[in-house]
């Protein structure tokens, strides 16, 4: 009895985590760190699964390891609240509406891309998110670590993408790699 | 085999973008460009359509291509395979979430990741703008023709309106219009 209870309590949780992310992700616009205040409010003031400490958590996680922060940030509170498989139900749950209206999306533009109207849209759209992607990087350049070792690693990893045919995944590496060294190199100093 | 490389490219593009969003663009960039699953013009304008519709970034994109490439079952392979690594790392991490907080390793690679991202996104921007500004090359006569000082024009407008923090759904729409309007009246 208190077994099948478990087990109902489970599924429960499980397709509430679900709904919850699939209202997240249908209704987070952007993507990344616009979905941390709806995250909060869903889950943290409705729901009270988890903390707000658990956010900053989840927020510093998401930013060291690889991946969407929705990705992520739906993965590591699914398996707070229900395991595994709470992980699978919130996961499954965020990506969901994007795959759906996409996949849509994809069919419709397929159809009027060849249109004038649509062709001259996106002629001035594409200057548009020009302005939106330099924007963005300008943020993310203001919440980078400063100092002569984030510069050169930026230098470095501009001229060799920009200026070279090496592939964009050996210079993450090579940075990953440089970071450590310097970082290891940096406390040894302090230590002596 | 479409299907496989499919999810092995987006399984490669997810495990190796760190920080969200457009982080991904320089990966997007190389991988599926080098396929010849799409040109980077395409993938500037579904930049513009992810803007405009919920949910991650990566998510759409990956979504974009596969149904492009291998319809319906290529979609889900590379929506898998780009949401896969970060499912499992994350799994990984709630287990033991102390020690990966505290680890020197994970610090140490973050300190040249992030700089790298930057410096990865200003490249992947200066490709982005000679698609832009120069669509058949930088030439001398591409200096002369309308279209480079248009662009210029709406690029300008939607970057001070981009850093007073409009909505970018709004700056897609006033862009597009902008588009149509120049576009039908110099018949381009």
């Amino acid at each position: 009895m208190d077994n099948k209870n478990i087990k109902t309590s489970r599924f429960r949780k499980g397709l509430e985590l679900f709904l919850t992310f699939m209202k997240i992700g249908a209704f987070t616009f952007g993507g990344g760190y616009a979905m941390i205040p709806m995250i909060q409010r869903e889950i943290v003031e409705k729901k009270g699964w988890i903390t707000d400490e658990d956010i900053l958590e989840i927020v510093a996680i998401a930013e060291s390891t690889p991946g969407p922060i929705a990705v992520n940030s739906a993965t590591f509170v699914g398996y707070r609240v229900a395991g595994v498989f709470g992980s699978f139900c919130a996961t499954f749950g965020v990506v969901l509406p994007s795959f759906l209206i996409i996949s849509l999306i994809a069919l419709v533009l397929r159809q009027f891309r060849e249109l004038k109207a649509v062709k001259y849209a996106f002629y001035g759209i594409r200057a548009g998110v020009l302005a939106l992607i330099i924007k963005a990087l300008v943020s993310m350049y203001k919440k980078s670590p400063k100092g002569w070792a984030s510069y050169v690693i930026m230098a470095a990893s501009f001229a060799i993408a920009a200026f070279t045919e090496l592939n964009v995944l050996y210079i993450i590496i090579g940075c990953a790699v440089f970071g450590l060294v310097t970082s290891v190199l940096m406390k040894r100093r302090d230590e002596k | 085999m479409i299907l496989l490389d499919l999810f092995l490219t987006f399984f490669k593009i997810g495990l190796f973008t760190f920080g969200g969003g457009y982080a991904m663009l320089p990966l997007i960039q190389e991988e599926v460009i080098s396929h010849g699953w799409m040109p980077l013009r395409d993938i500037v304008d579904f930049v513009a359509v992810s803007e405009s519709t919920p949910g991650p970034f990566a998510i759409n994109i990956a979504t974009y291509v596969g149904t492009e490439t291998g319809g319906i079952l290529g979609a889900i392979c590379s929506t898998l395979g780009v949401v896969l690594p970060s499912f499992i790392i994350i799994l990984i991490v709630a287990k033991c979430y102390e020690k990966f907080r505290d680890s020197g390793i994970v610090k140490g690679c973050m300190t040249g990741l992030k700089p790298a991202v930057i410096g990865l996104i200003s490249a992947a921007v200066i490709s982005i703008g000679q698609t832009v500004f120069f669509p058949s090359g930088i030439t001398a006569s591409a200096f002369s023709s309308p279209e480079f000082y248009i662009s210029a024009a709406i690029f300008a407008v939607m970057a001070v309106l981009a850093f007073k923090k409009v909505n970018p759904i709004i700056i897609v729409c006033i862009s597009a219009v902008i588009g149509i309007a120049v576009g039908y009246s110099l018949g381009m």
